[in-house]
């Protein structure tokens, strides 16, 4: 596959390593009410769809982005890449 | 019709023109007591037991393509009860039970074959892990033997130890476990379940399931609706959309792993030989092709079908172990979708849903439960109650922290 | 040279001619001759055997689809099986040997399956073997094993080597035959960067094969005048001996290029084969069409082949596998071969045509409405037999039969990414579908564009519209004039036969097994392949699968598209195992990390061990120690006396800077980082999201901004990545950065109660090492040895007095050579992984042994770590209550009651009295070692309540190692408890 980082262009993916849905960047607050249940949640569920799938790549023989790069999972196809600290900051994680 | 060897003799000798249908091709009726779906190994497996172990009766299997097209029919054939943790292994052991009078209860030749596993350890520590792997298994009932590099080479003399990159000290073996023909199993459950009276249903997809209440009530598939008293999920590759027409979201991702056959080559491998210092296992088919795989390619994939890099990998550990295999040809690759888990421990459980049972999350390591996995399911499905090797397989173990990781990668389904 | 069976012509060059050697007989071919065309031309059409029933084979194409004339090529290490007659280039002193028959190709005895065949119908042993139930191990399977598989390996180490390489282009061209060279033209000269890959050693596909003009020359000679053209543009790679195997996700293909398999052996320095990662914006498969064989009785003897292979013998190769054939069509191609070969002078004696109004012909005798029903000739052909239109039948001699069932186009790699082939009635043929992988079109025959012209055409067509595609401006070169014929076929599959007529003819799946799957309902075409194993053979079905599909429809009552297709999958052609791996092999499988001593450590005479892919000293032997313990024992015994000192160099680094450096490490570390004043150094536990331990180190604030963080060798690269999760995905405006500096400083633990004495040898003056100005956890930036900048740390993994210090690694050597020679006086000892292991289970600390993935804070004893007061990652999962449980396992140490006993890593923990079984068990012992300062062995391990255990007498079993012993639970520190060294 190749993979075409916001900052670097197309890259092979064996430049990267995987990690999983976006959904890990929605880390819940710790001191909420249902914290537990929330860290269950985020920890283990997974939306799986067969379809596009926004997902967590860290380019390790790189520049040591993360990106957030939305998928394909039947067909492969890219069809969005993006710095996962831009998706984190929009998310409205700030300090 | 029963296969007896004089009945072989009998049709070898008159054209072949008495044999019947494996099995029937029956429509669907209005109801069933079970509906299994997934006319995988595990589904057909259920179907079997829930007949002959729990005398259940009014049994379907409903399958969206042809019976055996999932996992069972694209696998390494690896047969092996030699887990780690009290919660999998006697599950295990109890599979492996069943595979060893497999052929005789089914009445079909599913060529299980107990030539033995061997893991290869290339460390000091990879030792200690092998050796209370092994202590494991014997203290659940199993056998385990503790080879040393010179054991390993009598088995595998063309194994390379002279110039590895990784030292070779030896290895642990199983002797009971082996491979069986994966097709088979499928076919041979499919048989012996629609003699016991289980409608086999192919190309009948299932789109949703029709909920009263907290309560299951039947199936809508391709081929209209069929009502059902209790409904069992089994379908790897598509857990997560199938339970997701009961609202479920499970904590499985799916991906994609590659496997491997060379053509046909004169037997050079007694059995199956896993590498240690990264991923792959190996065998060598009764038709003469080495049967191999590694790791599952990494990213979330329902596409059937893997890329260069992982083969690179697997073929890399593969002359590692055997510069011999050089020049074998690799025939043909084809890949199947894993229902990852995030502990890497199948779920064997009840739902939210009254009547709706789940079984799914195999990662790659389906193939080996069939028996149990549908022993057990069948067990659940009738007595609504775990069996006895399957108790900890919950759904709810992220909730209570009674997680099943075999390998101590945590929850990120493509580390198992 | 005159041989039995060599025509006049052809495109091999007679002024070579080389010897070669087949099973025990020597034969004479010429360079451009394959090891087929070669041993056809010396009268040889018996070159093989098949499967299951062992019957006599010879060449059926001339083509990397080959079922039938395989061969083991080359002898010893470098011995090929199951290597196709029909792509191996003829080169002198080659050796070829037939396989899987016993013992000889003419006299197989196993060949009486054949006369057993009634037993071994499709799925035999699915019925059978099952009585009694011992004897499949014992009995029966070693039977079938025996009689498994086709050629047989060396047994030995691969002697050649393999590459990688990596191409980009703008178009690949799959396929150099009349598609793929028009399309190369025109996008070669309008400048696009095109790769030209074909799997012949001749490109020009069927125009080498054929006597077709192409623009008023003869076909080769236009395909080579082309090649040469477009060999001349720097823009374009032609890769003949390429075959494509795969298309993979976004535009990547895998090609192999066999730089060497036409040479005895590789030139020195040469691989043998190379695998190439292309990367295309387009692909244009050009890869031609197969002709399929009809079915019928006994249609698999040497000497029967398909009617193309046998004009491209004629034609390309100047050899027939006999003077007299006959052709057996039912389609217009068949007569193409009659033709050509009457040009050759070899006597056709019937074209048996199944069409009742097939063409006629002058040149030789046509049978319209006739089919073959039976043949004879046990080792080749000798006669066929003709069942008449009008009744009756007709034996007719000849050693050569040629099949024409029509063609198919050649859809293999438009099937690689899910896409199935779709049915073209016209064609009666299968033919790409809409769905091929994304940049991927296809032209010529591939396309069932079956004509020269319309092969030229669409392959320029097709070149066209990818360049208009990247916006690329065709500068498109006439193309030249060419024949023009249209496809006339009449679809007939099988002549119906109650014995039996081959399909898969690797296989030996005949058309009864077909009718028998159909028979015992495995219908579904792939039940219908793994029943039968149609399709499964060398070939994946590139020569069966029509053909099983058209009889199968024929039985089911269907049309053949609604049976189905089955896939192609990757590789196109069986491909080496070697050249996937390339160079990564033996000691070069993974790269080796050496550390900044390695080279001193070496001369030393050092015992070294991989730790991940690292090598690291294990122990350093002295003269007279004949077993690792003893240097061991000495190591450990030494540095407790004096100092020692091991290189750590390994352990992970990491360098956090930025204004929220401290809360960041507060965030990753379950203990608190944010108050630790400037100059110290804290242990610290990093956990996972899921509440279980990843990893566990140190942090060292160096400066109010500024920490180095250390990370176990073996979780550096996870532990990193993890960080930098937390820094971009869920902080991303924290002021803080991070850099890996594993690699950049190179570390030692100088150890020992003359640690301070050593030290002060070396470091500058002002730097003061006094316990109350340096005390345990201080660290500092200092330098030594007259200005050079270093990191000191006094941290002790050990348990004594110790430091680690860091320079940068370019001094790494250096200073090992100073801290050695500085502490002769103390009688310093360099100590390797195994002394360090001992004495850190001496002190009951922990490492990967006992961080084994599952492992929580509590078990470790260090559960009131794991800060409440803060948010940390993984501290809320951790409280769930499968991980809090009241019998929680707890790290204990253990003490073998009886001193001389071992106590085992990996061993199992009972309560005594109890049953031993896995329901009883109480937990594991994680690592083990003899303790020199206890004269006993010791061990650390995990045990359900450990912590209110210590006194209590347990079992250990070690089942696997017949073990089984009391021990003794104690604390897991046992040396200097109460840490009166580390802080002297």
């Amino acid at each position: 596959m190749i993979i075409n980082h916001p900052l670097l262009g197309p890259r092979d993916s064996s430049e990267f390593v995987y990690l999983g849905d976006a959904r890990l960047l929605n880390r819940p607050d710790w001191q909420a009410d249902n914290a537990l249940e929330q860290f269950i949640d985020y920890g283990h569920t997974r939306e799986n769809p067969a379809g596009l799938h926004r997902e967590l790549w860290y380019h390790e023989q790189g520049d040591r982005s993360w990106l957030v790069v939305t998928r394909n999972t039947v067909t492969h196809e890219i069809t969005q890449v993006e710095l996962a600290r831009d998706v984190a900051r929009t998310g409205g994680r700030s300090k | 019709m029963r296969y007896s060897g004089f009945r072989v003799i009998k049709e070898a000798l008159t054209g072949h023109r008495g044999w019947g249908p494996a099995w029937r091709d029956p429509d669907p009726k209005p109801e069933y007591d079970y509906i299994i779906i997934g006319g995988g190994g595990h589904g057909l497996a259920t179907a079997y037991y829930l007949a002959k172990e729990y005398k259940q009766s009014r049994i379907a299997v409903l399958e969206k393509g042809w019976i055996g097209s999932g996992n069972v029919g694209r696998n390494t054939t690896i047969v092996r009860s030699n887990y780690l943790l009290d919660g999998n292994e006697p599950f295990y052991e109890f599979s492996l039970k069943l595979w060893e009078g497999l052929e005789q209860d089914l009445n079909y030749n599913a060529m299980m074959s107990q030539r033995g596993i061997i893991n290869l350890m290339h460390s000091d520590a990879q030792r200690d892990a092998y050796i209370r792997r092994g202590n494991a298994m014997i203290l659940n009932g199993a056998d385990a033997q503790l080879l040393d590099q010179k054991q390993v080479l009598e088995k595998y003399p063309f194994l390379n130890v002279k110039s590895a990159r990784f030292p070779v000290m030896g290895g642990l073996l199983q002797a009971r476990a082996g491979t069986a023909r994966h097709d088979a199993v499928a076919w041979g459950y499919a048989r012996a379940a629609d003699q016991r009276g289980v409608d086999i249903i192919q190309n009948c997809e299932v789109t949703g399931f029709r909920i009263e209440g907290s309560r299951i009530r039947g199936v809508e598939t391709s081929r209209g609706y069929i009502g059902a008293k209790k409904v069992g999920a089994c379908v790897a590759g598509s857990s997560s959309k199938v339970m997701a027409y009961a609202g479920m979201h499970l904590p499985i991702e799916s991906h994609v792993l590659q496997a491997f056959v060379t053509e046909g080559l004169k037997p050079v491998l007694p059995g199956v030989i896993t590498y240690g210092a990264g991923h792959f296992y190996c065998s060598q088919s009764d038709k003469g092709g080495l049967v191999f795989g590694g790791n599952i390619d990494g990213y979330n994939s329902y596409a059937q079908r893997g890329n260069l890099p992982m083969v690179e990998d697997v073929m890399e550990e593969a002359i590692a172990m055997f510069p011999m295999l050089g020049r074998a040809r690799l025939l043909r690759s084809w890949g199947g979708i894993m229902d990852m888990s995030m502990d890497g421990t199948p779920i064997i459980d009840k739902t939210h849903i009254d009547g709706l049972y789940f079984n799914g999350g195999w990662c790659y390591g389906g193939f080996k439960a069939t028996p149990a996995s549908g022993f057990v399911y069948a067990h659940l499905l009738a007595t609504d109650t775990p069996h006895d090797t399957a108790t900890a397989f919950r759904l709810d173990r992220f909730h209570t922290g009674h997680m099943i990781d075999e390998k101590g990668m945590g929850n990120q389904p493509n580390l198992h | 040279m005159s041989l039995q069976n060599r025509l006049d012509g052809g495109l091999i060059d007679r002024s070579e001619t080389w010897s070669f050697r087949f099973d025990n007989k020597y034969y004479k071919g010429h360079k451009g001759d394959t090891l087929a065309s070669a041993l056809l031309a010396n009268g040889v059409r018996l070159m093989g055997r098949s499967f299951k029933y062992h019957r006599p084979r010879g060449p059926m194409t001339t083509g990397s689809e080959e079922p039938n004339a395989i061969v083991e090529l080359r002898e010893g290490a470098r011995k090929e099986p199951n290597t196709r007659a029909t792509t191996i280039e003829l080169y002198d002193g080659l050796r070829a040997n037939s396989q899987n028959r016993w013992p000889s190709l003419n006299f197989d005895a196993m060949a009486v399956n054949d006369l057993l065949s009634n037993f071994f119908a499709a799925g035999f042993y699915y019925k059978t073997f099952m009585w009694p139930a011992a004897f499949w191990e014992k009995v029966y399977e070693p039977i079938i094993r025996r009689a498994a598989g086709l050629g047989s390996l060396s047994l030995q180490d691969d002697p050649d080597g393999y590459d990688k390489g990596f191409l980009h282009c703008d178009l690949l061209i799959i396929g150099g035959g009349p598609a793929g060279l028009a399309a190369a033209l025109t996008a070669g000269e309008s400048g696009a960067r095109v790769v030209l890959c074909d799997e012949d050693f001749l490109v020009g596909g069927r125009l080498n094969l054929e006597t077709y003009e192409v623009g008023g020359m003869a076909g080769a000679a236009w395909a080579a005048e082309t090649v040469a053209r477009l060999q001349a543009l720097p823009n374009v790679r032609v890769m003949p001996r390429t075959t494509v195997i795969g298309a993979f996700d976004h535009g990547i293909y895998g090609a192999v290029e066999r730089v060497s398999d036409h040479l005895a052996v590789p030139e020195d320095g040469k691989p043998r084969q190379i695998l190439w990662r292309i990367t295309s914006k387009r692909a244009l498969l050009c890869a031609g069409a197969i002709e399929r064989p009809i079915v019928f009785e006994n249609n698999d003897r040497p000497g029967i082949m398909q009617a193309s292979a046998l004009r491209a013998y004629a034609n390309r190769w100047a050899t027939t596998p006999a003077q007299q054939v006959a052709i057996f069509t039912n389609n217009d191609d068949g007569h193409r071969t009659a033709y050509d070969l009457v040009a050759k002078g070899v006597k056709v004696v019937s074209v048996i045509d199944t069409r009742t109004d097939a063409p006629t012909s002058s040149e030789y005798d046509v049978i319209a409405g006739g089919v073959i029903d039976q043949t004879w000739g046990r080792l080749g052909l000798s006669q066929i037999e003709v069942k008449m239109p009008k009744g009756g039948t007709r034996r007719i001699k000849c050693g050569a039969l040629g099949v024409s069932g029509g063609w198919n186009p050649n859809v293999h790699l438009t099937c690689h990414q899910g896409g199935r082939p779709t049915w073209n009635n016209a064609l009666a043929a299968f033919v790409p579908s809409g769905t091929l992988p994304p940049g991927m079109t296809v032209a010529g025959a591939a396309n069932g564009i079956f004509s020269t012209h319309g092969a030229l055409q669409s392959g320029a067509d097709g070149a066209k519209a990818i360049l208009a595609d990247l916006a690329i401006k065709a500068s498109a070169p006439a193309l030249p004039e060419a024949e023009d014929t249209p496809v006339k076929i009449t679809p007939f599959w099988h002549v119906k036969t109650a014995k039996r007529a081959w399909v898969d003819q690797q296989n030996d799946v005949t058309a009864k097994d077909i009718k028998l799957a159909h028979q015992e309902n495995y219908v579904s075409v792939e039940h219908l392949k793994r029943y039968t194993t149609l399709g499964m053979a060398t070939d994946q079905g590139k020569t069966s699968n029509t053909a099983g599909l058209a009889i199968m429809a024929e039985v089911a009552g269907k049309a053949i598209p609604e049976v189905g297709t089955t896939m192609f999958r990757p590789p196109y052609t069986p491909t080496a195992m070697g050249v996937y791996a390339g160079r990564a092999w033996g000691m070069e499988m993974r790269p080796t990390r050496l550390t900044p001593s390695h080279k001193w450590a070496e001369e030393q005479g050092a015992v070294f061990t991989e730790a991940g892919l690292w090598l690291r000293a294990q122990w350093y032997p002295k003269p007279g120690e004949t077993h690792w313990r003893q240097s061991c024992d000495r190591e450990v015994i030494q540095t407790r006396k004096s100092v020692g000192i091991c290189d750590v160099t390994s352990l992970g680094k990491i360098d956090v800077q930025g204004a929220d450096a401290a809360a960041f490490l507060n965030t990753v570390y379950c203990n608190g980082f944010a108050k630790l004043p400037v100059g110290k150094v804290r242990y610290g536990l990093m956990l996972r999201e899921d509440g279980i331990v990843m990893d566990d180190g140190t942090a060292a604030r160096l400066a109010e901004n500024h920490f180095v963080v250390t990370t176990t060798t073996a979780k550096a690269v996870e532990v990193y990545r993890h960080l930098e999760f937390v820094r971009q995905c869920l902080c991303p405006d924290k002021d803080v950065h991070l850099i890996s500096t594993t690699d950049a400083w190179a570390q030692f633990s100088v150890a020992g109660p003359n640690s301070r004495k050593l030290l002060e040898k070396i470091v500058d003056d002002g730097v003061n090492l006094s316990n109350e100005a340096f005390p345990f956890m201080a660290c500092a930036e200092i330098t030594i040895c007259g200005g050079l900048r270093a990191r000191l740390f006094r941290i002790s993994f050990s348990g004594e007095l110790a430091y680690e210090i860091a320079v940068p690694t370019r001094y790494g050597d250096a200073l090992v050579r100073r801290l050695m020679q500085a502490g002769a006086e103390f009688d310093v000892v360099p100590y390797g992984l195994e002394a360090l292991n001992v004495m850190r289970i001496e002190k009951g600390h922990v490492t990967g042994n006992e961080l084994n993935g599952t492992t929580t804070a509590l078990n470790l004893g260090m559960g009131r770590m794991v800060s409440k007061a803060k948010d940390s990652i993984g501290s809320t999962l951790s409280e769930r209550p499968g991980l809090n449980e009241p019998d929680a396992l707890k790290l204990v140490g253990l003490r073998p009651v009886n001193k001389d006993h071992m106590v085992p890593a990996g061993a199992h923990l009972m309560s005594k009295g109890t049953k031993v079984d896995a329901v009883h068990g109480q937990g594991y012992v994680t690592s083990a070692c003899y303790s020199p300062n206890l004269g006993c062995h010791i061990a650390l391990g995990f045990l359900k309540s450990g912590d209110t255990r210590i006194g209590e007498t347990i079992r250990l079993v070690s089942p696997l190692m017949g073990v089984d012993h009391e021990v003794e639970v104690v604390s897991p520190n046992f040396f200097d408890p109460e840490g009166e060294r580390l802080r002297a």
